[in-house]
């Protein structure tokens, strides 16, 4: 039995034949459609590492199956910089030096994403490492990316206010 | 391979002057934060299959049926591979041709010794039906009763530890110095089975073309793997190549060929095609390492003064049946303190497990976990301050060896680290400290120490025409930095700004960076490109001095200096030429320098070569509950020369709280019937996540050291997880009088034990 | 994972009549369907994905002042909605509590009502399971079982109902509404589950093709002064309960008028403390109160097996929840929700002070 899926993955229409049913959104994502950034830490949801959005929403990749995704909207660590700009969580993983080996990176740094845009955490640093902590980091960069998260959220504010201004 | 930096405008890429000793951020952070990093298991090639392992879920006995038919029957499934139709190998998986080539399973009898060993592998052309493949196997065995656990079978003296080490050690006479003791300590800690647990899965993605072999796989050792490889397929050593520009972590997990890349080899010969296998998590609980179990106990004997007179460290652990790797834990007592009599003794069973294997800092994190606590008694038994204690037992000299230590700021870290912390304010006495919400708080402090190893490293260095560089050696970044402090030393050796110097690593057709492994890498690869960039230097130094065109004429003597691209005479810097007006003046395209990094020899048997560091550690412990939080953690470390003070705190802070995880979070649940890892997954196995580390810092204290290699680089990667794990055990103590012996501390045993606080 | 039919109804009706069909399951979010399907310990032949369901998807403030909350709404978007966190704290806290925020921005609130144990014989197929395998024994007995239940277990399972959630929801009094084959029905969240007795296969009151369509919460604004869940975890976030309460207390006059207490990681499933209660209801909210109410919320409690201390343990975490709840819900949901390290001042807690 075949499927047809449609989805908007980074901004960009795909239309997905899948002959198999049991195809994860994280196996459309890094086998068959050969985005691999997104990561494959557990397939279990949990780790995190293959956190992305779904309609504006940090899920795990893993634990959803493509078919019944059909018509969302997910972005992928691919789909942040743009214009050859990185994203503000992503420059600020950098200078905070949130990761080592960078496999966890691309789960986090969405997880970030996702974290900043439900508005619940604010500037608590508590509430950042809590809201994070659904991201295993084995390399155990922790300290790196709750600073991260903290920076590039005022950054996102400041820029925030600047559009509205 | 080059790390191909994007070029991002606005790059964060941050610096703040050049190369070694600054803090520049990774050289490889753009690809990671944005998903270009390629991991083995990111590659797709065309054509390829995916391979995946069915295992064993008894723990010994015999495979005697695999359901072949339902596995081949589901729709999608290519080929399985089993004893009867795998390939040949060239050598047998139970030779051991050095102490270093494991054992390992890849289909060569119908044998199982351990739950999770491989069996067969299933070959699809999708994941997905691969998957179910393996699961429509459905194996049938001849199981025996699983050996489990410490006790299970008879122990022996283990030939040597840490697979070349004495397994017994000792310095004076214990029983004497045991009974001259006014106090002593006799204690007994337990650790548990710890499995690695990179963030990446083993993985491997392998294509043949004729006899040749080309393999994306994370590997901690390059030319170690290939030349495995081709021990083990027959091949000839230039005939495989292995790209491995970034691992997921490694731990130690990923410096040995396991089974499962053999067997991803051999399926993708099978069928001629490329083929992927990566490993589940629960698959990981097995095939590829782990931390073996351990029961230490730990007799210490004390002067009136507090002064040790006798240490014993007897370390049990297990093994496998089939290999013989054994934890080295009680060498932890071999550096940290001083004693007259000091013996470490080791005893081993064999047990139906997959070998054990190094995990980050192999012997000095279970071992100082043990030892640490024990100083600690010993420490509350003399009634003194528990660092006071360990001043009082300060080692001038390493103390099994009693030679000089090659440099020891120890007692530097002692001072920033408890002035930074606020130790003086901490009361003698446990159970005296509540925060203003009620709960016990308890601070703790534990001595860290590891080796500073150098191993095998060569290196290539070129000067080009236009006056950059290049520098090659297959080094290995698992998360340490290798692609950035690596070149840093690079830039330096060649005396160019890092952004002229183009760094080549991780692959396999590169000079042989040697181990990343044993806190080693940076030492051992910087040591040779130091040496490959200085090879360069003089041979261009060789051409300026000796041209009377060039101002450098005649500098032979008094000698040059290499800096931002140009050669200066040392005894007048009014007079230089750039590397590119040399060079183009020879008529050459460029020059090539290759350099060697090993021990000196010499410096070896006059010197002990150690990092040292002290970590203190706040819990917070709820008085009934019995729930802890480590609620700051101060690390001050002495490592030599650090190359990059942010990936060095970097290290050192997950270092600390793989510490953290030691004492509070991990533990492999075995069932002792099955054999089989009941918590073999991430969300039974805890390791610390976000929320569980508040704050850490770690403090690099200074250290010159003329001896350790020629740079002063000692190593930054495993020291912080030892004295971690006693600094927070010893804090769980503090705050609550109850003294768990056996590690990870649980909550009854806090809930329970302050029943019964002393 | 084996391969299975995929079906994707318009209609409650037509969901009902796909999943009544043997070997059915509906999917949600698939946060735990998908885990047990990829480890083999559910095989199901045929998919019914519900999540297009119409109307499942809302929060609705009820006349009496009661919510009913669809089955598809997310944990996230329940615990995050400003009144409803308002009038059942309790609930939020829980919520907020259970896994991630991955996940809970993915899983459902029916599913989280149906998620299955974490016992690791449950979920190690090569192990005898009597509710994976009817018949086929459990290893959990006589193995590792330090975290297995101490209330409501038999001899067949000793297994544990993981959920956060459903503790305060049973504390409370949740109804669950269910479509049927027969039409709708209503079911107490309390009966929802089953004990295992000698059929622990049989997890739920639900029959073939049964779809939870919303769970419904009385008014309780009487309680939500007083309502806290507080959780022990083996490390401080993205864990199952050690063991875990819910308790709401309606004060007036300085006496507990009436009292919600249930417990969780104890039991098979979410275990409503009704002898709690009882003690509760008419005395002074003080430490005597709370740990005569914790001694009769575990007066019918024993091992399973190497677990005697989570008996204990469930005594003081009946007690300590019942003290903060007496020292009021607080303004905003702490940072670490449910967690012993929220900050709480030490004046809210009386039992902090015996030996300091």
């Amino acid at each position: 039995m075949n499927f047809s899926i449609s989805l908007i993955v980074n901004g960009e229409r795909r239309n997905v034949e899948l002959d198999d049913p049991r195809v994860t959104l994280l196996d459309l994502l890094r086998e068959r459609l050969h985005l691999t950034g997104t990561k494959k830490g557990c397939d279990r949801g949990q780790c995190g590492a293959c956190t992305v959005l779904v309609n504006g929403r940090r899920i795990n990749s893993c634990l959803a199956l493509a078919l019944s995704h059909d018509g969302a909207e997910i972005l992928t660590i691919e789909g942040l910089a743009k214009g050859g700009e990185l994203h503000p969580v992503q420059a600020a993983f950098i200078e905070h030096d949130g990761f080592q080996c960078g496999f966890c990176t691309p789960g986090q740094i969405m997880s970030a994403i996702g974290l900043i845009q439900e508005g619940q955490a604010g500037d608590d640093s508590e509430r950042v490492r809590e809201g994070m902590s659904g991201n295993l980091c084995r390399c155990s960069a922790y300290r790196g990316i709750t600073e991260a998260v903290l920076d590039a959220q005022t950054r996102l504010a400041k820029a925030h206010r600047r559009d509205a201004a | 391979m080059t790390l191909e930096i994007t070029p991002i405008h606005a790059s964060p890429h941050i610096r703040h002057g050049s190369n070694a000793g600054q803090p520049l951020t990774r050289r490889d952070g753009i690809l990671k934060v944005t998903g270009a990093a390629r991991y083995a298991a990111d590659n797709n090639p065309a054509g390829m299959l995916y391979a995946v392992l069915a295992v064993s879920s008894i723990a010994r006995g015999r495979v005697t049926y695999l359901d072949l038919d339902a596995a081949k029957a589901h729709p999608g499934v290519v080929e399985v591979m089993t004893r009867a139709n795998r390939p040949p190998l060239a050598l047998d998986p139970d030779a051991k041709t050095t102490p270093f080539s494991f054992r390992f399973e890849a289909l060569q009898n119908d044998l199982v010794r351990y739950a999770n060993q491989p069996i067969a592998v299933v070959i699809g052309s999708t994941l997905e039906a691969a998957t179910e493949g393996a699961a429509l196997l459905a194996p049938r065995y001849e199981a025996e009763p699983a050996r489990t656990g410490l006790d299970s079978t008879e122990s022996f003296v283990p030939a040597a530890v840490r697979l070349i080490s004495p397994p017994e050690e000792r310095v004076g006479d214990v029983e004497k110095g045991l009974a001259a003791a006014i106090t002593q300590v006799d204690a007994t800690y337990e650790t548990p089975a710890q499995y690695h647990n990179a963030m990446e899965p083993h993985a491997i993605v392998a294509t043949w073309e004729g006899d040749a072999l080309s393999i994306d796989m994370p590997t901690q050792g390059l030319a170690l793997s290939q030349a495995r490889i081709a021990e083990i397929f027959g091949l000839a050593i230039e005939n495989v190549h292995i790209r491995s520009p970034f691992l997921g972590g490694g731990f130690g997990s990923k410096g040995v060929m396991s089974g499962p890349m053999v067997l991803g080899i051999l399926a993708a010969r099978l069928v001629g095609k490329p083929v992927k296998l990566v490993l589940r998590r629960d698959q990981m609980y097995g095939p590829v390492g782990h931390r073996p179990p351990t029961r230490q106990r730990l007799r210490l004997g004390m002067d009136g003064e507090g002064r040790l007179t006798a240490l014993h460290h007897h370390a049990k652990t297990v093994t496998s049946t089939f290999d013989d790797f054994v934890e080295p834990a009680a060498e932890a007592s071999h550096v940290l303190y001083a004693s007259p009599a000091i013996a470490t003794t080791h005893e081993a069973s064999r047990i139906d497990i997959g070998t054990p294997l190094f995990m980050r800092a192999p012997g000095e994190a279970s071992g100082s976990a043990a030892l640490e606590g024990a100083i600690d008694e010993a420490a509350w038994a003399c009634r003194m301050d528990p660092l006071e204690f360990r001043l009082r037992n300060y080692a001038e000299v390493e103390p099994i060896s009693g030679k000089p230590f090659s440099s020891k700021a120890l007692r530097e870290c002692y001072a920033e680290g408890a002035r930074h912390f606020g130790w003086s304010a901490r009361p003698l006495e446990p159970r005296q400290m509540r925060d203003d919400a009620g709960f016990l708080v308890g601070w703790g402090v534990g001595t860290a120490t590891f080796p500073a190893l150098v191993f095998q490293a060569k290196a290539r260095a070129v000067l080009k025409r236009d006056g950059t560089g290049l520098v090659e050696t297959s080094a290995a970044d698992m998360g340490q930095g290798a692609w950035t402090a690596l070149a840093q030393l690079a830039a330096d050796s060649l005396g160019l700004d890092i952004d002229e110097v183009e760094f080549r690593a991780g692959s396999s057709d590169l000079p042989d960076a040697g181990i990343a492994g044993g806190s080693a890498h940076t030492a051992t690869a910087g040591t040779a490109i130091h040496a490959a960039g200085g090879d360069v230097i003089s041979r261009l130094a060789e051409l300026a001095t000796r041209d009377e065109r060039s101002p450098l004429f005649g500098a032979g003597n008094a000698g040059v200096l290499a800096r931002g691209g140009r050669l200066f005479r040392r005894d007048d810097e009014s007079r230089s030429e750039s590397y590119a007006d040399i060079l183009a003046r020879a008529g050459l395209a460029d020059i090539e320098g290759r350099g060697e990094g090993a021990r000196d020899p010499n410096a070896a048997e006059a010197y002990a070569m150690h990092s040292h560091g002290a970590v203190f550690a706040e819990v917070k412990v709820d008085p009934d509950l019995g729930q802890v939080r480590v609620t700051r953690l101060v690390g001050a470390f002495a490592a030599g020369r650090v190359i990059n003070p942010r990936l060095v705190r970097s290290q050192y802070y997950g270092g600390m709280i793989w510490g953290v995880s030691f004492a509070l979070h991990e533990r492999a649940i075995v069932d002792h019937r099955s054999g089989r890892v009941l918590n073999a997954d991430l969300a039974e196995y805890h390791i610390p996540v976000n929320a569980d580390v508040p704050s850490v810092e770690a403090l690099l204290i200074e250290e010159d050291d003329p001896y350790v290699n020629p740079l002063g680089i000692k190593g930054v990667g495993e020291i912080g997880i030892t004295g971690t794990v006693g600094a927070v055990a010893n804090a769980v103590w503090h705050a609550t009088g109850v003294r768990v012996r056996s590690i990870p501390i649980r909550i009854e045993d806090l809930a329970m034990g302050a029943e019964f606080a002393g | 994972m084996k391969t299975f039919d995929y079906v994707r109804p318009a209609t409650i009706s037509e969901a009902i009549a796909a999943a009544a069909v043997p070997g059915s399951a509906y999917l949600a979010a698939g946060t735990n369907l998908l885990d047990l399907m990829k480890g083999g310990i559910t095989r199901p032949d045929r998919l019914v994905d519900v999540t297009r369901l119409p109307g499942l998807d809302r929060i609705e403030r009820l006349p009496d002042g009661g919510v009913r909350i669809g089955a598809l709404v997310r944990n996230a978007d329940l615990a995050n909605d400003a009144n409803f966190a308002r009038s059942y704290p309790a609930v939020a806290e829980a919520l907020l509590s259970g896994a991630s925020a991955q996940l809970r921005n993915a899983a459902t609130v029916g599913g989280n009502l149906l998620q299955r144990t974490r016992c690791g014989y449950f979920y190690d197929p090569a192990s005898a399971c009597n509710k994976r395998a009817p018949g086929s024994g459990c290893d959990a007995r006589d193995g590792e079982n330090r975290l297995h239940a101490v209330l409501g277990w038999s001899e067949s399972c000793i297994a544990t109902h993981p959920s956060d959630f459903c503790v305060p929801l049973v504390a409370l009094d949740a109804v669950v509404e269910i479509e049927g084959r027969s039409g709708r029905r209503e079911i107490a969240l309390e009966d929802l589950h089953r004990l295992p007795g000698s059929t622990p296969e049989l997890e739920t009151r639900l029959a073939p093709g049964d779809l939870i369509a919303a769970v419904r919460l009385p008014a309780e604004a009487a309680f939500a002064g007083h309502a806290r869940y507080l959780k022990l975890r083996e490390r401080t976030s993205y864990a199952f309960a050690v063991v875990s309460a819910a308790a709401a207390l309606d004060i007036e006059g300085g006496r507990i008028r009436q009292a919600r207490m249930a417990l969780g990681g104890v039991a098979p499933k979410p275990w409503r403390a009704r002898a709690a209660e009882e003690v509760l209801a008419d005395s002074a909210p003080d430490e005597t109160a709370f740990r005569r109410a914790a001694e009769a919320a575990l007066a019918d409690a024993r091992p399973s097996g190497d677990n005697a201390f989570k008996i204990e343990l469930a005594k003081r975490i009946v007690a300590r929840t019942l003290t903060l709840a007496a020292a009021g819900t607080p303004e905003r949901l702490p940072a670490l929700p449910a967690s012993p390290f929220s900050s709480i001042p030490v004046t809210s807690i009386p039992g902090a002070h015996h030996d300091a």
